[in-house]
């Protein structure tokens, strides 16, 4: 029996703990042991303490028929747990103890999961590279010199590095795919309503998705059928029956019909990346899959589109951050307060966005950028609707290039925006993706597939993926640390 | 002089608070006068991650108030986001209703010097109310109390239809009467339950065009509505007068200086940025609900009014008074539904002394604690020659103080009328032999002493004797001396 829990999964884990081969105590064990062995290097995990390990194993000890039972699961550092800090990556939010669970954490907790080390993010998950954190840069675990992906690139480098076995991130426009992507892990971001946002620190609310991180498409599907369902705490929620995702994991492609769309195989996309991605399609068609070119015409518009919408709810949502209430206080008149809290508690792409997004909501812009945005947003995901009618899914790449080195694209934040510019389009249309390792660069780093479905059809995210993943012979491949 | 050239054009924006067990977006409760921040939970408080739900019940008494007031019924409503600081806040913004409010087009008839007039009711939403600031006279510092957040509010707008302070008077009487008959809130302007602002204009006499309006705030009653526009046609009136022109600003009244003072301009107020609430999604209002709360709606003032005067064929006047006050009303339906020999004489004792003692222990008629049914006892033992009118008067106060049965009270006390003769014949023989003067002037054929004996005969009874029965007697006695 292995005592290095730490590189399984967690369907893995379940049948060791199931077979009685182990407890939940040896798992997080190795787990704790692996986080303070690697965490200084990889900085994924922001808040860890062996304290409250045991208070979890304490918690979780009657929960044996959890289909998450000793599973030591990160938590993106956005999403509430009753009585412990959560900071969104912020000093805005330092010694923010919520009174209450997320839904989805309430989930865990019924199903035995160990909520284990708050996984670092991009401030408030503005960014693509998880450097913008209070708690500094994540580094990707295939190469300390580089970005781990973003925003949820704590909960990316955490599963990759084996600090966790699975996670929990959150996607806006691309935010748990494009770190899977960059660290060769799986990430889902479920349809919008799929999975009850109560609880989340919204960034932008009509967009926002919670939605596994795992080092499989098996684990994937395990901790999507926890967490998915309606919540009538979240009235944005669809009461739609869940199915059990894990009868989606069929190795079998026949008949599935993929569309690639050409406005993805732009210039400007690395051509290790769009090779990799083009061999995988093939790959599929040799397992019985069909593809076809396609078009999503108003493609280029959706970073455009997304970088209006996005600030604006944003700027909204954070205007809760004032000093009154909870967080950093600096103190002054009325006025002097919020000045001094807001800006010394926030870094400066939180600063950027909040202004932006009052900017376009402002009186007399209004229509030309925010309203013009929404029209487009229809127009986006008009185009994918009209595709569905014919395809299954769609394949594109997950991001343009693979990992760049850390301070790259830091002051550029063009650059950093384009960086999205494929997986932006699912939210905006609110449809499911998935990114799984398709492939590796010549220096070693992990290239990502996207696939996308129509709206409530991750069933079919699932299937392709697990198909692929079965065939491809990518799996199980972790960096060396 | 003024009066002559100038006309003016108001309009109302009443909130009205709407008496539900909860809160419009949470399951707090929404008790009045409950310790400070002991009624709130992190929807309300407005907690990071924390997400709105909207409360059935608000949007079914909306939609009653909407009928009531002839209004249109939205098929599709939403709420937007109202974006500005303010501590009293948690979110620094409040949810309300922008451009699709839940009704809109109706209108409400009052009666003004005899006047009918119709006001047309421009909308009526639904958003959420604010916390309480204290400000703190020792120290400097301001406290704020959560309880009153996201306490549901109904905002009823006019269109600019009222030309008067007294039809804005009129207007609000005749609004809160229709909210208390619809029993969709307590309308207590003291608790802050029903609060008015109004925009007012003046243009000379002719002009078709509006003159520049000014908004009043801070009026705490409906008489200080009143009197704040009175001072407002004052003061536009003398700055034109005087060649100067009306700013657009916000003013608030000063109550006890009986004057209005500038707030803010137009150039100082907020850009609320108003914007789609992403966190609560469009809704559709169902045909059929918007039917059964049709059918469901009470009689309301206006009908009843009609149905006294046709039914109890009751003066105008009288029913008028009985129907401005659902209670009043419904214990005048009672009585009357007892004492069916004649409802005027009912009504004459509502209107009359029973208003007399709800004003003088400033109560309302439930409080008061008389019952229809000893109010129509009472009567009875009038028409019965029981008691005497006078004895009833006082009788009636006893009944508010013992909240006893009339019949009861009247035992007890020995009230009852003096019908028997020989009884009265006694007390007649003293009064006689305890006044040989005016009963000599009386057989000097000075008539008009009689009175003089009657009332000392009175005095001797209490009241209980019969007047015209005394004066019978005493005639006839005196005849025979």
């Amino acid at each position: 029996m292995p005592e290095d829990f730490y590189r399984f999964t967690a369907h893995e884990i379940k049948r060791f703990i199931s077979n009685d081969e182990t407890t939940p105590v040896e798992v997080t064990a190795s787990i704790s042991d692996r986080i303070e062995e690697v965490n200084s290097r990889v900085n994924a995990i922001i808040s860890f303490d062996r304290n409250d390990v045991k208070e979890e194993l304490r918690r979780t000890k009657d929960k044996r028929a959890g289909k998450l039972f000793g599973i030591p699961v990160a938590v993106k550092d956005n999403i509430c747990i009753e009585g412990r800090q959560v900071t969104c990556g912020s000093r805005i939010l330092k010694g923010f103890r919520p009174p209450y669970d997320a839904t989805v954490i309430e989930k865990l907790k019924k199903e035995g999961a160990i909520l284990l080390g708050r996984a670092n993010m991009d401030e408030f998950a503005f960014g693509s590279s998880c450097e913008t954190s209070s708690y500094g840069p994540t580094n990707n675990p295939w190469d300390f010199d580089r970005i781990p992906g973003g925003s949820s690139g704590g909960s990316a480098a955490a599963v990759a590095a084996g600090e966790a076995t699975m996670a929990l991130g959150s996607d806006t426009g691309g935010s748990i795919r494009q770190p899977a992507s960059l660290c060769g892990v799986v990430g889902l971001k479920p349809t919008y309503g799929r999975v009850s946002r109560y609880g989340l620190i919204a960034f932008a609310s009509s967009l926002d998705q919670i939605g596994p991180i795992t080092k499989d498409v098996r684990d994937c599907a395990l901790l999507l059928n926890v967490i998915a369902g309606y919540d009538p705490k979240d009235s944005t929620s669809v009461d739609m029956k869940v199915p059990d995702y894990s009868k989606s994991l069929v190795n079998d492609v026949k008949g599935i019909k993929i569309g690639i769309p050409r406005e993805y195989f732009i210039e400007g996309i690395d051509r290790e990346v769009k090779e990799s991605v083009i061999n995988s399609v093939k790959l599929l068609e040799r397992l019985g899959a069909k593809y076809e070119e396609v078009s999503l015409p108003h493609t280029e518009y959706a970073v455009g589109t997304y970088y209006i919408i996005a600030p604006a709810e944003a700027s909204s949502n954070l205007a809760r951050f004032d000093g009154v209430q909870y967080g950093l206080r600096k103190p002054g008149n009325l006025i002097d307060m919020y000045k001094n809290t807001r800006s010394v508690g926030f870094g400066s792409e939180v600063k950027r966005r909040i202004i932006l997004g009052t900017y376009v909501l402002s009186s007399g812009y209004y229509d030309a950028y925010y309203l013009k945005a929404l029209g487009v947003r229809t127009k986006i995901k008009e185009d994918f609707d009209k595709i569905f009618k014919d395809f299954d899914c769609i394949i594109t790449p997950t991001a343009p290039t693979a990992a760049f080195k850390i301070g790259e694209k830091v002051d550029d934040p063009i650059s950093m925006y384009l960086s999205d510019i494929f997986t932006i389009p699912a939210n905006l249309a609110g449809i499911p993706g998935i990114s799984i390792p398709c492939g590796f660069t010549k220096g070693d780093l992990p290239i990502g597939l996207q696939i996308l479905a129509k709206p409530f059809n991750e069933e079919t995210l699932l299937r392709v993926a697990y198909t692929f993943e079965k065939n491809s012979k990518l799996c199980g491949r972790r960096p060396n640390l | 002089m003024r009066e002559e050239r100038y006309e003016a054009v108001m309009g109302l924006e009443v909130h009205v608070q709407l008496s539900t067990k909860s809160k419009i977006f949470c399951g707090c409760s929404t008790k009045f006068g409950a310790e400070a921040n002991t009624k709130t939970c992190p929807v309300c408080l407005g907690l990071p991650g924390a997400l709105p739900v909207l409360n059935r019940e608000v949007l079914h008494r909306a939609i009653k108030v909407g009928l009531a007031l002839d209004c249109r019924t939205a098929k599709m409503m939403k709420f937007d986001r109202k974006n500005y600081f303010y501590p009293d806040l948690p979110k620094d913004f409040q949810i309300s209703q922008y451009d699709l409010p839940l009704a809109a087009n109706g209108r409400l008839g009052i009666l003004t010097d005899g006047k009918e007039r119709t006001v047309r009711i421009k909308r009526v939403h639904l958003e959420e109310d604010a916390g309480k600031l204290i400000h703190m006279e020792d120290e400097d510092a301001s406290l704020v109390d959560f309880n009153r957040t996201g306490m549901p509010l109904l905002e009823i707008v006019s269109e600019p239809d009222i030309s008067s302070p007294e039809e804005a008077y009129d207007y609000l009487t005749q609004l809160k009467t229709i909210l208390k008959y619809l029993e969709v809130s307590d309308c207590n302007m003291e608790e802050g339950s029903l609060r008015c602002d109004a925009n007012i204009s003046i243009r000379p006499k002719g002009q078709v065009e509006l003159g520049v309006k000014t908004e009043l705030k801070n009026m705490n009653t409906f008489k200080g509505v009143k009197n704040a526009l009175q001072y407002e046609i004052k003061r536009q009136g003398e700055v034109l007068d005087e060649g100067g022109t009306i700013k657009q600003e916000t003013r608030l009244w000063d109550e006890a200086k009986g004057r209005t003072s500038p707030m803010r301009t137009k150039e100082e107020a907020f850009d609320y940025r108003y914007f789609p609430e992403p966190d609560l999604v469009p809704f559709i209002i169902d045909k059929e609900l918007v039917e059964s709360i049709r059918k469901g709606l009470p009689e309301l003032p206006r009908r009843r009014l009609e149905r006294f005067i046709e039914d109890y064929k009751l003066p105008p006047a009288a029913a008028s008074l009985l129907v401005n006050e659902k209670e009043v009303a419904d214990y005048f339906e009672d009585a009357a539904g007892i004492y069916k020999k004649d409802a005027k004489v009912v009504a004459n004792w509502i209107t009359g002394d029973i208003q007399g003692e709800l004003n003088k222990r400033s109560l309302s008629i439930k409080e008061l604690g008389i019952k229809p049914n000893d109010l129509a006892d009472m009567i009875k033992m009038i028409d019965e020659g029981s008691i005497t009118g006078k004895i009833a008067k006082g009788l009636l106060a006893d009944m508010v103080e013992t909240k006893m049965n009339p019949r009861k009270i009247v035992e007890s006390k020995g009230l009852l009328q003096i019908k028997d003769k020989g009884e009265l014949d006694k007390i007649l023989y003293e009064v006689i032999k305890a006044n040989p003067k005016p009963v000599i002037d009386y057989k000097n054929g000075k008539v008009n002493v009689l009175t003089f004996l009657v009332g000392q005969v009175m005095k001797a009874t209490k009241g209980k004797a019969n007047p015209k029965m005394v004066n019978d007697l005493l005639r006839e006695r005196m005849d025979k001396l």
